[in-house]
């Protein structure tokens, strides 16, 4: 897989999207539940501002230094015993996990959830050298066994309802039991303890990396990291080039912040660290560790004025918040990235022409904005997508005509005077009783959905004129 | 004190009555008020749209039409706040920059101007009804005005004010958004309307003419009976 998911054109993923009573009906509930547990959490905190702007100024400080915090990174992983690969595209990470993958000739790999391995497709990379690669993570897993991209960054699954689990549990690995989560969650405990025991490498992403120690850390519910990576000999990480922290301290902050914000707790169950390998200290430490840096399109993004996209922690806080997503879920973004993160780093990393309908999937309401805990203005960002769409847009088109025309008529009271004018007498023939059902022109599209308010009478300015005029001959 | 009414475009054209109960509003808590002519849009439809250039051309004919004002004061949170946003925009424009700033320093929403520079929270106005409130995203989140205008409607006489459920959420309208994705706009504000029954309200206020016409024209399409009002309408009564 890449970011992109699938070649079903814009239009008809709303459509499919807005269908699906199902899939609304569980984004909605999640939604509700994990804003409800944000807000009591920020509430709780009491300065949950001043705990963002903490957030935004970590992030802001380690991107702006950030070859200093990678080389530190580094440094520390190889001092520790791990080797340190730094993969400028998504196929040299691939293919250097592969080459390891070849010479241990591991037949099983064991995977926690990580969005960086679904962009850059390493689950097919691997399985082209013959690697049977099990995810386990429970969402992620599900997802495998049926084939089936994720719809949220946090909570790949949102889309799913236990009968459909049940269904696939049973037609994919024989289960025959009930659809009650608790006795779904045992079946699955069983048979990924068998993949845990049994597989030879073990992949993980990686929320913080901490330069200071050379440390990876991981935040789960449901502790399957810890088995990834104290299970098999060998560890392989897979991270984005911006998910590092200079210290722990950063670290404690950006995890209380990040565990708050998607799904309104305190703290994770499990935070599992990873410091280099064969470490003597370190009952648990894996025999071989490699870290591998992905760039892929990231460092592009560096010193433009998108960089506070890469600030994300992938809470998926504005996911949870905006109403587009809600009405629409994930697979509509037709992004491993969706919602309004996903709708501002989708085209940066992948460009444009595939994606150009995302920054317009959003009414500029702000709610990410105001959700996310790192504070990145993500409708700003969207706006200035669509302000590159616009420069990028050759030759005349309806809506730039209509543009210049607002132009003309904004910067100009004259113009502007005389539509004041008409624009009662003008919609006259398309009004009954003050509302107007079917409209001309640009109103159409509105009035397919809803009515158009007719003029209420003479325009402000003239009536203030009159009164003015009245006011002096008094 | 001198204010400036900044209609909206939209009020001055469509909704005459919301510009009409401001000014009155301002005056009869003793202000002097005057209405620059050459006011036009505050430039949002094109700027959200992506068309910098465009909406740059609508804001500097803003920046003018109020140069010498002291307050700019006007019955909508979006377009305040899109005058707020002048600083950012006009950034590194030598010639725009600092008026940009003054500018945006003076302008400010009706029910925020009232409640925050006037000190005023109680009008003595009279309204009877069972009201709900649609809080307009712009205003709450990018001007960051939130309270004012429930704490002024609380004190209106005759008011019953009942919370609308997911308030929060955005009504659909976000300019072309309602063109350039009617699907989409179309659940969210069927939803809103969806909402705005459960309160069983007779009217639904607001403080941007934008969403409650989208609101409006959403329940009128439905055939329900709820009326949207400006807030400034509830406030400029006696
Ligand atoms: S953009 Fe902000 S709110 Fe959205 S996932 Fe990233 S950190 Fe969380």
């Amino acid at each position: 897989m890449s970011i992109k998911i699938g070649e079903i054109p814009y239009k008809e993923r709303i459509q499919n999207g807005i269908k699906d009573d199902f899939m609304r009906q569980a984004v909605s509930s999640a939604q509700g539940r994990f804003r409800t547990g944000r807000l009591t959490q920020a509430a709780e905190l009491g300065n949950w501002e001043d705990w963002r702007d903490l957030g935004e100024e970590i992030r802001t400080h380690t991107l702006e230094n950030l070859d200093y915090y990678l080389h530190q990174l580094s440094e520390q992983v190889a001092r520790r015993g791990g080797h340190v690969f730094f993969a400028e595209t998504a196929e040299e990470a691939n293919q250097y996990v592969k080459s390891i993958i070849q010479k241990k000739q591991a037949k099983k790999v064991v995977k926690a959830k990580s969005m960086v391995t679904e962009e850059i497709g390493l689950n097919k990379a691997l399985e082209e050298v013959g690697a049977e690669v099990v995810e386990s993570d429970l969402g992620e897993w599900i997802l495998q066994l049926d084939e089936d991209p994720p719809s949220h960054i946090v909570t790949p699954a949102l889309h799913k309802n236990k009968q459909q689990i049940r269904e696939t549990f049973a037609k994919k690995k024989g289960y025959t039991g009930s659809d009650t989560p608790e006795e779904l969650a045992a079946f699955a405990r069983e048979q990924l303890r068998q993949d845990f025991l049994s597989a030879d490498v073990g992949v993980t992403g990686c929320n913080f990396a901490i330069a200071e120690s050379g440390s990876i850390t991981l935040v789960t519910n449901e502790g399957n990291a810890e088995m990834v990576t104290s299970l098999p000999d060998t560890v392989i990480t897979v991270m984005g080039m911006e998910r590092i922290v200079p210290t722990w301290e950063e670290m404690e902050v950006l995890v209380s912040l990040l565990t708050r914000a998607a799904v309104g707790q305190k703290l994770t169950s499990y935070i599992t660290a990873i410091t280099g390998a064969g470490l003597e200290l370190e009952v648990d430490s894996p025999e071989e560790f490699h870290l591998v840096i992905v760039d892929n399109g990231r460092s592009k993004i560096l010193g433009t004025e998108f960089q506070s996209a890469l600030h994300c922690i992938r809470c998926a806080a504005c996911i949870n918040a905006c109403p587009v997503y809600r009405h629409i879920g994930g697979h509509a973004y037709n992004s491993i990235y969706p919602g309004p993160i996903g709708a501002v780093i989708t085209p940066l990393l992948e460009g444009y022409d595939d994606h150009k309908e995302l920054p317009y999937a959003s009414t500029l309401c702000a709610a990410c904005t105001e959700a996310c805990p790192v504070k990145i203005p993500l409708h700003e960002h969207l706006i200035r997508h669509r302000q590159i769409i616009v420069e990028k847009e050759k030759g005349p088109t309806a809506e730039k005509l209509m543009m210049k025309g607002f132009a003309a008529w904004a910067s100009n009271p004259a113009i502007y005077n005389m539509s004041a004018k008409m624009a009662k007498p003008a919609l006259g023939p398309w009004t009954k009783d003050g509302m107007i059902e079917n409209g001309p022109g640009p109103l159409k599209a509105w009035t397919e959905v809803r009515d158009f308010y007719a003029p209420q009478g003479q325009s402000f300015r003239s009536w203030f004129k009159q009164r003015q005029k009245d006011g002096e001959s008094k | 004190m001198k204010v400036s009414l900044f209609s909206t475009c939209l009020s001055d054209i469509l909704f005459a009555d919301v510009a009409k109960n401001t000014l009155e509003i301002l005056e009869r808590v003793g202000c002097e008020v005057d209405y620059p002519m050459e006011q036009t849009c505050c430039g949002q439809p094109a700027y959200n749209s992506g068309y910098l250039q465009e909406a740059k051309a609508s804001m500097k004919q803003m920046m003018k039409a109020f140069r010498h004002s002291e307050y700019v004061v006007g019955p909508s949170g979006s377009c305040v706040s899109m005058l707020k946003e002048y600083p950012h925009i006009f950034k590194g424009d030598p010639e725009w920059e600092e008026e940009a700033k003054v500018f945006a320093a003076k302008c400010y929403e009706i029910t925020e101007f009232l409640v925050d520079v006037m000190g005023i929270t109680d009008l003595g106005s009279t309204f009877k009804g069972r009201v709900t409130f649609h809080s307009s995203c712009h205003m709450k989140r990018l001007l960051g005005v939130k309270e004012q205008p429930k704490i002024l409607l609380r004190n209106v006489e005759g008011v019953e004010l009942v919370d609308l459920p997911w308030e929060e959420d955005c009504c659909g309208f976000g300019g072309t958004f309602a063109v350039k994705n009617p699907v989409i706009s179309q659940e969210m504000v069927s939803e809103k309307s969806r909402h705005v029954s459960e309160t069983q309200a007779e009217y639904l206020v607001g403080a941007d003419m934008g969403c409650l016409m989208n609101i409006g024209g959403r329940m009128e399409r439905e055939g329900k009976k709820v009326k949207i009002i400006h807030i400034t309408e509830i406030l400029n009564t006696h």
